[in-house]
């Protein structure tokens, strides 16, 4: 079978240039016209360490980062020690003549060695070689046949119009390194004809802004925390000249208590964290939905538990997003598998909170966030609701701002409206906001009232589940065996499952793009014609699957627990399959 | 001239829980007389507090009130005046609320000159929580949690950590003088950047030692003793007469105050648009924005 994709490969020291030159290769994929997908497994580290990325492009959608490379660049000998032996039959690896040395006993069949002096022709155009990730960039770019108009561009992107110098440095170098190929046996010659037409290409953490913006987020305050610092980054940046306003505060206690505050005044407020900082919000979160306080929550979920490895994935926190706070409050938690639902989900999370008047959890994680993938252009498109405005009808004298109402959204008012003034209170109150905490707690009629206001706000719940995405079955409905799963593990399930449809085995999927509150009939009925089910998850405990059971009775066959930081691939899920049906 | 609002449209109907003797009352009656002096529009007022027995302040006024969690009332404040900087944004609580648990945010809210004003009833003791010690609390003072040797850790001074903290508008005030205290806190709401009172307000209840009499046996005016608030080292000279010097003389009134800061708000690019609860939602110009993407 012909060759329909390529998997580029670059490691080094963190300094090495290696996420820039990822970067580079990644927008030279996607302008190519490949669908793109890439993964950086790096390390709490600034400089030093091992770091590398790996870049998919495909001429058909790609569902992961792949598994073995077609070229590897090994930008030091550690690149070299642990990458070598992965590079598919077939491919190359390209290394620095100086200070690098492949053992020809670890590869694989017809795997061609590129030494080139990669710092030695990077300081023949200038005396310091910073350039040697771009000679190797280049030489890539010349293995897999790319256009070499989407070099210049990608250097032109990076240093804009600012370093014309630079750019052009940076071109001579890529040349070199594409000359040394040519000198060396040319391409890899794997004949993908690229369309060339540029695909739009970012990470779920950039979707996620970009859904904010399109829904009118008008206020971000955040505390730095990988990997969702890329939100502040980006939001800092690009937010402003939108009329948002982007704080960074002192701390995570203070980033949920500021959006707390710009919700309650009206504006459309997020905030965003990983799970240590998720854990310092979680008496603040649960202010909002005592005080019926629209945010929107963004946890970018990393390895815990504690710091954890703060450079790698884990879908560890959802037990902190259902449990977040003292007592119960409504809460939905929303769990995007792709950029695209990134965008839209997070667009609809800013509804929500209006329209129920309480936090919406968006949980994703570092491989989602931090990773680039080709997607459909977004569309800013979104419907915008806000939910009842005590303005549009109820009458000033008679206003209750936690009036008890039947769907448990009560009319809203917001400071500056004439005549609607209120006390939000994180005590228990009454429909007027008064108090029930102080002078009136136990007192028989309050016990009731206290219930009344307690039964409103969680009857919010049930609008919620109503107005969330519902559970999906994806493939064949007769099928020998049904991945559960949630979240970024989406792509590599698919993948999998796409894999081992070749050797017969019939397998669909069950997803989940709400977690809470949790779509039990619509996950009873697609459980109903359930043979045998897998369930995978980023965590050692399956929380999620003890979610399932507690909601359903449902108890899946098999459990496929992943706890060690690297994203799920589509063959550590295609192994197990086998395992399950065999 | 008729006054567009009495004193009384100020008032809630909802009636203070302090203990007869509270000096919180005359907080609550200095913030109702400032407010009714400067004509503020109830409606355009937003009190935010924590928690504690003075942070139930919001609810015995008229204006949008919001009762957060225990320490976190700064935060939330700031929250709102950058969402709706139109908005006079007044903060309230006691000592453990804001020199304690929320220390933290006192020390960012002030550099950040946010044009909010910060009243702290101080009692030097815990209340609601019957009677522990707070950061205030001086050293020696025997309470709940502190039985056998008293307090044998230095206390906070809010004035001089707000000195150095950048707040532009640094005060002490007393509950033994509404009147005085209405002026500071008048001036306070009136003056343009982050201002703090420092409201010496006594727990009849539970601390025994500084009572109405120990602050009328110390306090003099700052104003009268010829103090000049706009000289900051004399403001540092007077911060820590008490606690840290002595405790013989407790300066009351104006340690400081500058209008040369800008304001965060001032400063916020974001804000130049205007309020942004006013601003329209969306994007009007997708494409460029999606421009870096392709």
């Amino acid at each position: 079978m012909a060759k329909r994709d390529l998997v580029f490969r670059i490691g080094g020291a963190a300094g090495d240039g290696v996420s820039s030159t990822a970067e580079s290769f990644a927008k030279i994929s996607a302008r190519s016209g490949l669908h793109t997908w890439t993964y950086s497994s790096y390390q709490s580290v600034i400089r030093g360490g091992h770091v590398w990325t790996q870049i998919r492009g495909g001429l058909d959608p790609v569902l992961s980062h792949g598994v073995d490379p077609d070229v590897v660049v090994c930008l030091n000998q550690q690149t070299m020690d642990v990458h070598q032996g992965q590079v598919s039959e077939g491919g190359a690896i390209v290394y620095d003549t100086d200070g690098t040395k492949p053992d020809p006993t670890k590869l694989r069949e017809k795997v061609r060695l590129l030494g080139i002096p990669l710092r030695k022709k990077a300081q023949s155009l200038s005396p310091n070689a910073l350039m040697r990730n771009t000679v190797a960039l280049g030489a890539a770019v010349r293995l897999f046949d790319l256009d070499f108009r989407h070099v210049e561009s990608a250097f032109k992107d990076i240093w804009g119009d600012k370093k014309p110098e630079i750019v052009q440095q940076n071109i001579q170098a890529a040349k070199l390194g594409g000359d040394a190929v040519g000198e060396m046996g040319g391409s890899l010659n794997f004949g993908l004809a690229y369309p060339n037409e540029p695909k739009y290409l970012m990470t779920g953490n950039e979707a996620i802004c970009l859904g904010a913006l399109a829904a009118g987020v008008k206020f971000l305050a955040q505390y730095p925390m990988t990997p969702a610092s890329s939100i502040l980054h980006w939001m800092a940046s690009h937010g402003p000249p939108h009329g948002v306003v982007v704080k960074q505060v002192e701390d995570e206690l203070a980033a949920m208590n500021m959006a707390v505050g710009a919700g309650f005044a009206g504006v459309r407020s997020m905030t965003a964290t990983s799970g240590g900082g998720f854990s310092l919000m979680v008496e603040a979160i649960g202010q909002a939905g005592m005080t019926e306080t629209p945010l929107v929550a963004i946890l970018v979920q990393r390895s815990g538990p504690s710091t954890g490895l703060p450079t790698k994935t884990e879908q560890g926190d959802l037990n902190l997003a259902l449990g977040a706070g003292q007592g119960d409050w409504p809460r939905a938690i929303l769990a995007p598998r792709n950029p695209e639902e990134c965008f839209r989900l997070t667009a609809q999370a800013f509804n929500l909170a209006e329209i129920y008047q309480t936090p919406i959890i968006v949980i994703s994680d570092l491989y989602l966030g931090e990773g680039y993938r080709t997607v459909e252009k977004p569309d800013f498109n979104v419907p915008i609701v806000r939910g009842m405005s005590a303005a549009n009808g109820a009458e000033v004298k008679d206003f209750k701002r936690y009036r008890l109402t039947e769907s448990g959204v009560s009319p809203r008012a917001i400071p500056g409206m004439k005549g609607y003034q209120f006390v939000a209170a994180t005590d228990e109150h009454m429909e007027n906001s008064e108090l029930i905490s102080d002078v009136l707690a136990g007192i028989p009629e309050y016990v009731t009232e206290r219930n009344r206001m307690h039964e409103k706000r969680m009857r919010k719940l049930d609008g919620l589940r109503k107005d969330t995405p519902p559970p999906e079955l994806w493939g064949p409905e007769d099928a020998d065996l049904t991945l559960i799963h949630w979240g970024s593990t989406w792509g590599a399930a698919h993948e999998a499952i796409q894999n081992v449809e070749g050797r017969g085995i019939r397998v669909n999927s069950l997803e989940f793009p709400t977690l809470f509150p949790f779509h039990t009939d619509a996950t009873l009925a697609l459980l109903k014609d359930v043979k045998q089910s897998l369930a995978i998850e980023g965590n050692y405990t399956g929380q999620f699957t003890r979610l399932l059971r507690s909601e359903t009775g449902y108890k899946p066959d098999h459990f496929f627990g992943k706890y060690d930081g690297e994203p799920f691939t589509w063959r550590d899920i295609a192994d197990k399959i086998l395992e399950a049906v065999a | 001239m008729k006054l567009e609002f009495e004193m009384d449209t100020y008032k809630s109907e909802i009636k203070p829980t302090w203990c007869p003797g509270c000096g919180d009352f005359a907080v609550l009656r200095a913030l109702q007389m400032a407010i009714h002096t400067l004509q503020l529009e109830p409606w355009n007022v937003v009190i935010v507090s924590g928690i504690g027995c003075s942070s139930n302040l919001p609810h015995f006024l008229s204006t949008y009130g919001f009762h957060a969690i225990h320490g976190r009332a700064l935060p939330v404040a700031e929250g709102v005046k950058l969402a709706n900087p139109d908005l006079q944004v007044i903060v309230t609580g006691g000592d453990g609320d804001g020199y304690g648990i929320g220390v933290g945010h006192f020390i960012h809210a002030m550099r950040r000159n946010f044009d909010i004003t910060y009243l702290v009833m101080n009692n030097q003791i815990y209340g609601l929580t019957t009677g522990q010690a707070s950061p205030t609390s001086e050293k020696g003072m025997k309470t709940k949690s502190t039985p056998i040797e008293g307090v044998i850790e230095n206390p906070v001074d809010p004035i001089s950590l707000a000195l150095a903290s950048g707040a532009t508008y640094v005060a002490r005030a007393f509950s033994g003088d509404v009147k005085g205290m209405a002026e500071l806190v008048k001036n306070g709401i009136d003056h343009h950047g982050f201002s703090l009172i420092d409201c010496m307000s006594p727990c009849v209840t539970y601390n025994k030692v500084n009572t109405y009499d120990f602050f009328r046996e110390r306090v003099y005016d700052l104003q009268k003793d010829g103090h000049d608030p706009s000289d900051m080292k004399a403001a540092f000279a007077k911060a820590i007469e008490w606690p840290f010097v002595g405790r013989d003389r407790i300066p009351l009134g104006l340690f400081y105050r500058t209008e040369k800061v800008p304001t965060y708000e001032d400063l916020e690019p974001a804000l130049k648009k205007g309020s942004p609860v006013r601003q329209p939602l969306g994007v009007e110009d997708p494409d460029e924005l999606l421009s870096e993407f392709l």
